[in-house]
């Protein structure tokens, strides 16, 4: 039996499609889910795709965090269930209080459409289990907001407690401000939440699981989330 | 009764504002050399049907907190409407 991921839509969303297909080609089942229904499908993990939901018309994210599908989310998260936010769905959790900090304007103020090293900072969350700390992934970028921000003791609490899940980096895995493309704190391109099973990232890994498009830097994500899930079933 | 409000929604000090920096980097151009600290905010105006003036104000502070603002990167005001200079 394979593992049932579901990738929620939202009024908006544009990577769900994306989503269900990166899941698809890497062996899961796709499950469709509407933002609209209290309905999870029995599903065995929760991708919150990119796009732009309910428009973002106050701030990114901010209307989604109470579609009804979002009740169920947080249940499934609080019962310990993996939970995948990819740009606006990383937005989305922060503003839902699932993830620590904020995303806000990039610091350049321009929309960011490029192909990224992130350095993997650690091995323990649904999507990186077969990543090792240290180890660098390309894939994309493509975003407006994406600038992380957290004030000082919560980016202290992050670093003890190893929640930082990926940061922007050179392809040699260093990190400097160079490598930081929006003026992220700390260069943090993706966070995990105290338990563990909740992560969101701004990159784009589904755009980055096809050779015949450009990178595979997405690919052990999606293979450490099904691992996860099949290990968890 | 309705009772008018108006929402000041503000970064919080000390988080950068590429907003403002853009803005206040523009000024120069104009002539205006004097200009610094540039903040770019929001302004949300509503009016609220209540009992009275104190529990409109206490839904609009609800409405702030829970969806006007981020609290981790905002601060808000609130404005009653009759406090407000024309």
């Amino acid at each position: 039996m394979s593992s049932r991921i579901g990738v929620v839509t939202f009024p908006g969303s544009l990577d769900d499609r994306d989503a269900l297909r990166a899941v698809t080609t890497m062996g899961g089942d796709a499950v469709p889910l509407w933002h609209g229904a209290h309905d999870l499908r029995g599903v065995d993990a929760v991708i919150l795709p990119g796009g732009f939901s309910y428009g973002d018309y106050l701030r990114t994210g901010a209307l989604a965090r109470f579609a009804d599908v979002m009740d169920e989310v947080r249940d499934f998260a609080r019962g310990g269930g993996p939970v995948l936010g990819i740009c606006n769905g990383f937005q989305i959790l922060c503003e839902a209080g699932l993830l620590p900090g904020a995303l806000s304007r990039n610091a350049s103020l321009r929309f960011l459409c490029r192909t990224v090293p992130l350095r993997v900072e650690t091995s323990a969350t649904p999507v990186t289990g077969r990543l090792v700390p240290g180890e660098v992934v390309e894939i994309p970028i493509k975003h407006g907001e994406g600038r992380y921000v957290a004030d000082g003791d919560l980016l202290a609490r992050l670093e003890d407690e190893g929640q930082v899940v990926f940061r922007y980096a050179h392809a040699d895995g260093t990190v400097d401000e160079r490598a930081n493309p929006n003026g992220s704190a700390a260069s943090i391109a993706g966070v995990r939440n105290d338990a563990g099973n909740v992560v969101g990232l701004m990159p784009h890994p589904e755009h980055a699981v096809d050779p015949d498009v450009g990178p595979v830097g997405g690919q052990p994500l999606f293979a450490s989330l099904l691992e996860h899930v099949g290990a968890r079933v | 009764m309705r009772y008018g409000f108006e929402v000041l929604v503000s970064l919080k000090p000390g988080l950068l504002d590429p907003q403002g920096k853009a803005v206040e980097g523009s000024l120069p151009a104009l002539g205006w050399t004097n200009v610094a600290g540039v903040r770019v905010g929001k302004h949300i105006a509503l009016t609220v049907e209540a009992a009275d003036a104190a529990s409109a104000r206490a839904q609009v502070e609800q409405m702030a907190e829970r969806l006007l603002s981020n609290p981790v990167i905002e601060d808000f005001q609130i404005l009653a409407a009759e406090e407000l200079v024309e």
